[in-house]
């Protein structure tokens, strides 16, 4: 019974994961950028949410109304600002920005906010309670909220990049950008609108995140970028629902990997994502390898 | 590598620009090749003086100059190492300070059997280097960024892994033992230069390997990995190999952090601020030189030293800096003084000159050097 509480409890961790994942993964596919940043900007969602619950006095559950757009816009001007720049001068250019960003951003936390940790909503009744099945498996409404919403954000974009206008055209600058511009897509714009969207989600996991545990500026690198990447690499390369695998995987082996030893959550979770980069590197949904 | 590089002033009492680039290609009888513009030997006493100067320090300045240096000399280290893997071999790791933190751990494990830590490090050195086999085994399938995130796990996963022993402090760390004994003032020069011929090593390291066959390689693979490979170039061997020798200098360089903080703490020593700190250097001095990372070194330590009362500023000023000259000047600061002076402190190239050239404008027909 143990062994199946891990598991539940795991899977829906991994919801979380795959929220943070999904980003990472969607700006990789679309434009070819592997965000180092990404973790860190989750953080920024988590932070922004503090201000605006601060400021606004809305419900820490409503919070994404107002936190989604501003850090979609933020995502959209820092592609069309620094990550197309970056991106016309090559790889290594991308991801020396990427990775300045994410310095500068965990050092500029540190400064002008400080190094404690916060959480979104102490005290909500709703966050910290949970519901009972069997006499051993405790579920946290939290818990099954953040992978119902990680569901839903991931159908919403499978339905969005193959039905909608925009998601054909994200497609078509994805899959040969020369074509999409020669039918009269702009391509910078198209990247970041993917990046908005990319941004949108990873508002979602911040707050989310915030919410399950506590951040501080180093959180965004330490677990969010580590965890959402492995997730990733888990699942396969470029798939949303092998994200979602992903998450899920790695969530149950950390619970797992804490139920043998309280210790070892995190270390079980990169072995597993070690032992499928050397078994399968593909991940485990792709089915060609990985150029 | 597609046509010779004019240089000399711009325009200026030279032949007109057509008429330069039908002569620059042929071969005529007398023009000569060498290594380097100016006489090799001046570049070496140079060199030489440079180094025995430096060598004098410990009894010319205050210890705490020498204590500021001894970090000047760790950055330049990973510098060298991170411009060798990034700057020609396309592997921009982020997770380097996995062998910064093994070096100062196989110290630290070296020290706790009564090994003095100067003997040590170089054998921690060479123990990262063979650590660096099986790393490499894990990562090398995965390329550009996917390739950088997976360093960091791993780097993630030692440390985890390494906490987990708590005969070496495990999540707390503990003092280095072994040099209690030592007399301060011997033990601060000791560190010194201890750091001086790291350092040394590491700079004519990436300067024999750059002018030998793995240098002529690895530019190669640096200028059009496809028409390399299509060559017979084995691109993953040499890879290998420049992982691996960067394993052995960022190894060497966490055993002198070891040594120089007299103690070892797993959070700090796996820090990605490591990375950051070479990688940075790296962008702001010049990437794919060897001139560059010693540049930016010292730009570093000046901006360390000017903003350290101010917390967390240098690394923001820092990463600002890298990420404008990332964009806007990629060849870095060396690259933008190269433009304008010509000099090559490390001649890992050719020069052809034309016999009537008079050895003051060289024809340059070089094969490693300008970043394109």
């Amino acid at each position: 019974m143990v062994w199946v509480n891990d598991i539940i409890q795991g899977v829906l961790t991994g919801g979380l994961y795959a929220l943070f994942a999904c980003g990472l993964s969607l700006m990789f596919g679309v434009m070819k950028v592997v965000n180092l940043a990404h973790g860190d900007l989750a953080i920024i969602g988590g932070y922004v949410a503090l201000g605006v619950i601060a400021v606004t006095h809305i419900p820490v559950l409503w919070s994404f109304v107002v936190v989604v757009p501003i850090m979609a816009v933020l995502g959209y001007a820092l592609q069309r600002i620094v990550i197309q720049a970056a991106l016309d001068r090559g790889a290594l250019t991308t991801l020396i920005v990427t990775f300045g960003l994410s310095v500068v951003i965990e050092a500029g936390l540190l400064q002008f906010i400080n190094a404690n940790s916060h959480s979104l909503g102490v005290g909500n009744a709703i966050i910290t309670s949970s519901f009972s099945v069997g006499s051993q498996i405790q579920i946290a409404y939290l818990l099954l909220l953040i992978f119902v919403v990680a569901v839903v954000v991931l159908l919403g974009l499978q339905y969005f990049l193959s039905a909608s206008k925009y998601g054909r055209m994200i497609r078509a600058v994805a899959d040969d950008r020369e074509a999409a511009q020669l039918s009269g897509v702009d391509y910078r714009h198209v990247f970041g609108i993917a990046a908005a969207i990319a941004f949108g989600t990873v508002a979602l996991a911040g707050i989310g995140y915030g919410m399950y545990s506590q951040f501080a500026p180093t959180t965004g690198t330490d677990t969010i970028l580590l965890f959402a990447f492995a997730a990733v690499v888990i699942g396969g390369l470029g798939s949303l629902w092998g994200t979602l695998l992903g998450g899920v995987v790695l969530g149950v082996a950390q619970q797992i990997g804490a139920q043998i030893n309280i210790s070892d959550e995190v270390l079980a979770g990169y072995l597993v994502f070690l032992a499928v980069l050397i078994l399968r590197p593909q991940g485990l949904t792709t089915r060609r390898a990985q150029s | 590598m597609s046509e010779p590089e004019r240089h000399g002033a711009a325009g200026t009492e030279n032949p007109s620009e057509p008429e330069r680039r039908l002569k620059a290609p042929r071969r005529r009888a007398g023009s000569r090749v060498t290594r380097s513009r100016r006489n090799v030997a001046w570049t070496g006493i140079g060199a030489l003086v440079v180094v025995v100067v430096l060598a004098l320090f410990p009894y010319l300045v205050y210890a705490g100059t020498t204590t500021i240096m001894v970090q000047g000399f760790i950055v330049l280290t990973l510098a060298c190492m991170w411009n060798l893997l990034a700057g020609y071999a396309g592997l921009v790791s982020v997770g380097q300070q996995a062998f910064v933190g093994l070096g100062a751990y196989f110290v630290l494990i070296l020290a706790l059997h009564g090994i003095s830590p100067f003997a040590a490090l170089p054998v921690a050195a060479i123990g990262c280097g063979v650590a660096a086999l099986p790393l490499w085994w894990l990562v090398s399938r995965l390329r550009s960024g996917y390739f950088a995130i997976a360093t960091w796990v791993l780097a993630a996963t030692v440390m985890l892994i390494i906490e987990k022993f708590s005969s070496i402090g495990g999540g707390t760390g503990m003092p280095l033992p072994g040099l209690s004994g030592y007399d301060p003032t011997l033990l601060t020069a000791d560190t010194y230069w201890a750091g001086l011929a790291v350092t040394v090593i590491a700079l004519a390291a990436t300067y024999l390997v750059l002018r030998g066959r793995l240098g002529l390689v690895l530019t190669a693979i640096r200028d059009d990995e496809v028409a390399a490979r299509s060559s017979g170039v084995r691109v993953g061997l040499a890879r290998m190999l420049v992982f691996v020798i960067a394993g052995i200098g960022c190894g060497a360089a966490g055993a002198l952090l070891a040594i120089s903080q007299l103690q070892v703490q797993p959070t700090s020593v796996f820090s990605v601020q490591w990375t950051a700190e070479m990688a940075f250097a790296v962008i702001i001095g010049g990437i794919g030189t060897i001139e560059g990372p010693i540049l930016g070194t010292i730009v570093y330590m000046v901006l360390q030293q000017t903003l350290q009362s101010y917390n967390a500023w240098y690394l923001i000023i820092l990463g600002l800096v890298a990420i404008v000259i990332a964009l806007f000047a990629r060849r870095g600061l060396w690259g933008l003084a190269d433009d304008h002076l010509h000099i090559r402190l490390f001649p890992v190239g050719y020069w052809l000159w034309a016999p009537d050239s008079r050895g003051r404008r060289g024809l340059g027909l070089r094969r490693t050097g300008r970043h394109s």
